[in-house]
C-alpha cells in the first residue's frame, strides 16, 4: 500500500500494519507530520484520545513510534505526480525526482495539499528555479565557495545563513523587516556572525529582480528609503515558508468538490478503484477536519483496502489486547 | 450597518454588510459569507492564508503585532496594507473599508 502523508497518513500505516499490510510513505516535505510539522509544531492539541494536552511534534513523534515495527518505507522530499494504472488493477505512481513505487492500493492523506515555497513576485524568478535559484536546501556542500544570498527572517532563513557561514565563499542574508521572527538565540548567533564579518546582513530591504545569463548572477534589492543595491550571486534561496497547493492530485481523474476529494463514508473510497482518500483532503457529508476523524478514517480504509492487496484471504477483525501486534 | 467593499481573487467587487458578524473576526465573515480563503490554521494567524490588502481604511485598525506581524514580517511580498483577516475584528469603525483578497 502506498500512502501520502500524515499524520493521518502515518496512523493508516499503522491500521494497515494490523492487517500485515506493508505501506510506502511520500510526502513532499523533507520531514514526516503534515500540518502538525509545518504548521504548529509546538502548539498544544487537546481533542487527542487518552492525551488531555500533547504538542503537536510530540504526537507525531508517538505516531512515528507507533508504526516503526512496521518497518514502513519512505520517500520524502518529493511530490507524488502522477498515478498509472495497470492492466491487473494495480497502480504505479510516480514523484516529481523520477522515483516510481507499484502498489496495490493507494492512499491519498494529502491535507490540504503539497507544501510549496512561498515565492516573492519576481518577473523571471521561475527561469532561474534549478539554475541558481533554489528554495530548499538539500546538499549544503554545492554552496561551498559561493557567493549565495538567503531571503526571510524565519528560523528557516537563520538556521541555514548561520550553516552556510562556514561553507560558502560570502552569504547574505536580506530581510524585510529589522527584527527576524526566528528564535533569538539564532537571531543572536546571526548578527554575532555579521559582526565578525561572516556574513551581511540587509535589513529593512525587498529582493525586486534577478538578473544573468543561463544562472543567476546577481539580484537586486530596495531598501525602504527606495535605494536599490545590487548583489553578485552565485545561488539566491528565498525562504518565505510553505503554502499548501493542491497540486497534481487535480490530474488523476479523481473528482474533487471545492479542494477536496468526494469519497464513500463507508470506507472512504473514492471514485476510482484501489484509490481511498482520508484526513483532511476527503469530504463527505457532516466531515470535520479533525485528526481524531482522520484516524477513525484510516481504520475503516485498511479494512477497506485488505481485500485488494491479500484478494486470497479472509479479513477476520481482531483486537489487538487478544492477539498484540503482527509482524510483517 | 458596517459596509464593506470586497474585492475577490477574481476582480470581481462587491459590498458586503458584515454588521451581524460583529464581534467575530473578519475572516469568519468571509467565509461564512462564501468567499474563497483557504483559512488553514482556523484563525491561529500561523498559516497566512487568510491574508488581505486593506485598500481603503487601513487607519481605523490597530497596527498588527505579536502572532499577526510575526506571520506577516516573514511572507515575502507583505506591505504596510497587508494584513491577516483572522485577526481583525468586526467592528462599527470597519464602515467604508475597501479590501483585496489577493491570489495564494
Ligand atoms: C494551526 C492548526 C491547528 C489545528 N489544531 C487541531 C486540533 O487541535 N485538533 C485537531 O484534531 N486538528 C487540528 N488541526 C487540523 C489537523 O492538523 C488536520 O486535520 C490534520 O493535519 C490532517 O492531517 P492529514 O494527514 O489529513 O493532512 P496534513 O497534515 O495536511 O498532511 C498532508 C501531507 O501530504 C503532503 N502532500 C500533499 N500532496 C502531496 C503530493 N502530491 N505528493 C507528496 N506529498 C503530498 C503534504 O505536504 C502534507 O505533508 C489544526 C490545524 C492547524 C493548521
Ligand atoms: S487563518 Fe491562518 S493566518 Fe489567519
Amino acid at each position: 500500500m502506498h500512502y501520502r502523508c500524515r499524520p493521518v497518513g502515518l496512523f493508516a500505516v499503522f491500521e494497515a500494519g494490523l492487517l500485515k499490510m506493508r505501506c510506502h510513505v511520500v510526502d513532499v516535505l523533507q520531514q514526516v507530520g503534515g500540518q502538525l510539522a509545518e504548521v504548529y509544531p509546538s502548539k498544544p492539541i487537546y481533542d487527542i484520545p487518552g492525551y488531555p494536552e500533547i504538542q503537536a511534534r510530540q504526537l507525531i513523534e508517538r505516531l512515528m513510534e507507533q508504526i516503526a515495527s512496521f518497518r514502513p518505507g519512505y520517500t520524502l522530499g518529493e511530490r507524488v505526480e502522477s498515478v498509472e494504472r495497470q492492466t491487473d488493477g494495480s497502480l504505479v505512481i510516480a514523484t516529481n525526482d523520477g522515483t516510481q513505487i507499484a502498489c496495490k492500493v493507494l492512499v491519498i492523506a494529502a491535507g490540504l495539499g503539497c507544501f510549496e515555497p512561498r515565492k516573492p513576485n519576481i518577473d523571471d524568478l521561475s527561469k532561474y528555479e534549478g539554475h541558481g535559484v533554489s528554495y530548499m536546501i538539500k546538499d549544503h556542500n554545492v554552496f561551498e565557495n559561493k557567493k549565495v544570498v538567503l531571503a526571510g527572517g524565519g528560523d528557516a532563513a537563520l538556521d541555514w545563513a548561520i550553516l552556510l557561514a562556514d561553507i560558502a565563499q560570502k552569504i547574505t542574508l536580506v530581510h524585510r523587516g529589522n527584527t527576524f521572527r526566528g528564535s533569538p538565540d539564532s537571531a543572536q548567533k546571526v548578527v554575532d556572525l555579521a559582526k565578525q564579518g561572516k556574513m551581511d546582513l540587509i535589513l529593512e530591504s525587498n529582493l525586486i529582480a534577478v538578473n544573468g545569463q543561463e544562472s543567476l548572477e546577481s539580484v537586486l534589492l530596495e531598501g525602504r528609503d527606495k535605494s536599490i543595491t545590487e548583489l553578485q550571486a552565485d545561488y539566491l534561496i528565498p525562504l518565505f515558508g510553505l503554502s499548501p497547493h493542491l497540486g497534481p492530485i487535480t490530474n488523476w481523474q479523481l473528482s474533487i468538490d471545492k479542494s477536496a476529494i468526494p469519497v464513500n463514508p463507508v470506507d472512504y473510497s473514492t471514485d476510482s478503484e484501489r484509490i481511498y482518500a482520508i484526513g483532511d483532503i476527503n469530504t463527505y457529508p457532516g466531515k470535520l477536519n479533525l485528526i481524531l476523524c482522520g484516524f477513525h478514517e484510516a481504520a475503516l480504509m485498511a479494512q477497506s483496502a485488505f481485500k485488494y492487496v491479500f484478494p486470497d484471504q479472509k479479513l477476520s477483525f481482531k483486537y489487538t489486547t487478544v492477539y498484540g501486534k503482527p509482524t510483517i | 450597518m458596517i459596509n464593506i467593499t470586497i474585492q475577490n481573487i477574481e476582480e470581481e467587487t462587491a459590498v458586503l454588510d458584515v454588521q451581524q458578524f460583529e464581534g467575530h473576526s473578519l475572516m469568519e465573515a468571509l467565509k461564512s459569507s462564501g468567499y474563497d480563503l483557504l483559512a488553514a490554521c482556523g484563525g491561529m494567524a500561523l498559516c497566512a492564508s487568510c491574508r488581505i490588502e486593506i485598500e481603503k481604511g487601513i487607519g481605523a485598525l490597530a497596527e498588527p503585532f505579536g502572532q499577526e506581524l510575526d506571520t506577516l514580517d516573514v511572507l515575502p511580498d507583505a506591505a504596510i496594507s497587508s494584513r491577516l483577516s483572522c485577526q481583525l475584528k468586526v467592528n462599527q469603525e470597519m464602515d467604508g473599508m475597501h479590501i483585496r483578497i489577493p491570489k495564494s
